[in-house]
């Protein structure tokens, strides 16, 4: 064994890492607020006018990160289930429990500011197109995933029918990406090709940039506060958590 | 800066009701999952530790009929 993955293996065990992401998650969740606070000013008072959408276009801003996140957070879940199906790392489980949530309202956000954005530009709400289609089905994979872990009592069997579920759900992530180019659809292509001056697409494209990156925070921000919440109740029986519970113990 | 006036941002070119429709429901869904995730984490605490209190008692009460 090398070092290396002595510590991963360390921090596999769920105490190890009740620590780790208590001391991790609001250097995430600071991050995430900067890099947000620079994103929103860049896209909202610095970015110029699209010369085709108008200021509708700023939408974008939350539309691409929040896609974006719905599917990383997805291949996320899917990496995790391997590690917990081939490995029987109980810690697998818990944070695919602790990352769907923030999946779905991610996936939701993707549908919603879509809607918003695909009236003023087509004329509609929503088009069953492949693009649209295909990102609903993951918010319906991540609601699938939460109901069935959350109806089977017995943690490990939950923990391994979730995994199944995410991993095979994880071939829609890729339909998601490729849909714009295998299929005709009415969404436009990818992003990130703003046919104005280049000095005027740098903004926008650092602006949606570091949108992202804020998202990305987040979500590893509240992934890592949510586990631990997951931890303290799987593993109340144990002495380390009795210990952590005592009123001198702290958070 | 690209803005003359507030209200020009706020009116976001006519597309006001969609740019902040976007925003607005992002901003309200992350920021309740937020407070969402603390109170989980302060209830579960609160719960286990309530019932750590109850078995300590417990065992205190045992003790004390066994002597």
């Amino acid at each position: 064994m090398t070092q290396h993955s002595n510590v991963l293996f360390r921090f596999a065990a769920p105490q190890a890492f009740y620590g780790l992401a208590g001391r991790l998650w609001p250097w995430a969740a600071a991050l995430a607020t900067l890099l947000g606070a620079w994103g929103l000013w860049m896209g909202m008072f610095v970015a110029p006018t699209d010369f085709q959408q108008g200021q509708a276009y700023r939408i974008i801003f939350v539309h691409v990160p929040a896609s974006w996140m719905s599917m990383i957070i997805y291949l996320a879940m899917a990496f995790w289930a391997v590690l917990g199906l081939t490995f029987k790392t109980r810690l697998s489980g818990m944070m695919n429990r602790a990352l769907a949530p923030t999946g779905a309202m991610f996936a939701f956000l993707s549908l919603w500011t879509g809607a918003l954005w695909g009236k003023p530009m087509w004329g509609a709400w929503w088009v069953w197109d492949a693009r649209l289609t295909s990102e609903l089905i993951l918010f319906f994979l991540y609601l699938g995933f939460m109901g069935l872990t959350a109806s089977i009592d017995d943690p490990r069997r939950s923990d391994k029918a979730g995994g199944l579920l995410a991993l095979v759900g994880a071939i829609n992530v890729p339909v998601i990406y490729f849909s714009v180019r295998w299929w005709n659809t009415l969404h436009q292509g990818a992003s990130v090709t703003v046919t104005q001056g280049s000095s005027m697409a740098q903004t926008m494209l650092w602006a949606m940039l570091l949108m992202a990156l804020a998202f990305w925070l987040y979500a590893i921000a509240i992934a890592l506060y949510r586990i631990r919440t997951l931890i303290l109740e799987r593993e109340k029986h144990t002495q380390w958590v009795e210990a952590e519970l005592r009123p001198e113990g702290a958070s | 800066m690209i803005w003359n006036s507030a209200s020009e941002f706020w009116a976001m070119g006519g597309y006001g009701l969609y740019v902040w429709g976007s925003f607005g429901v992002t901003a309200l869904l992350m920021g309740g999952e937020v407070i969402l995730a603390g109170r989980r984490h302060r209830h579960t605490r609160e719960s286990l530790q309530e019932q750590a209190r109850t078995n300590d008692l417990a065992q205190d009460t045992a003790q004390d009929w066994q002597t």
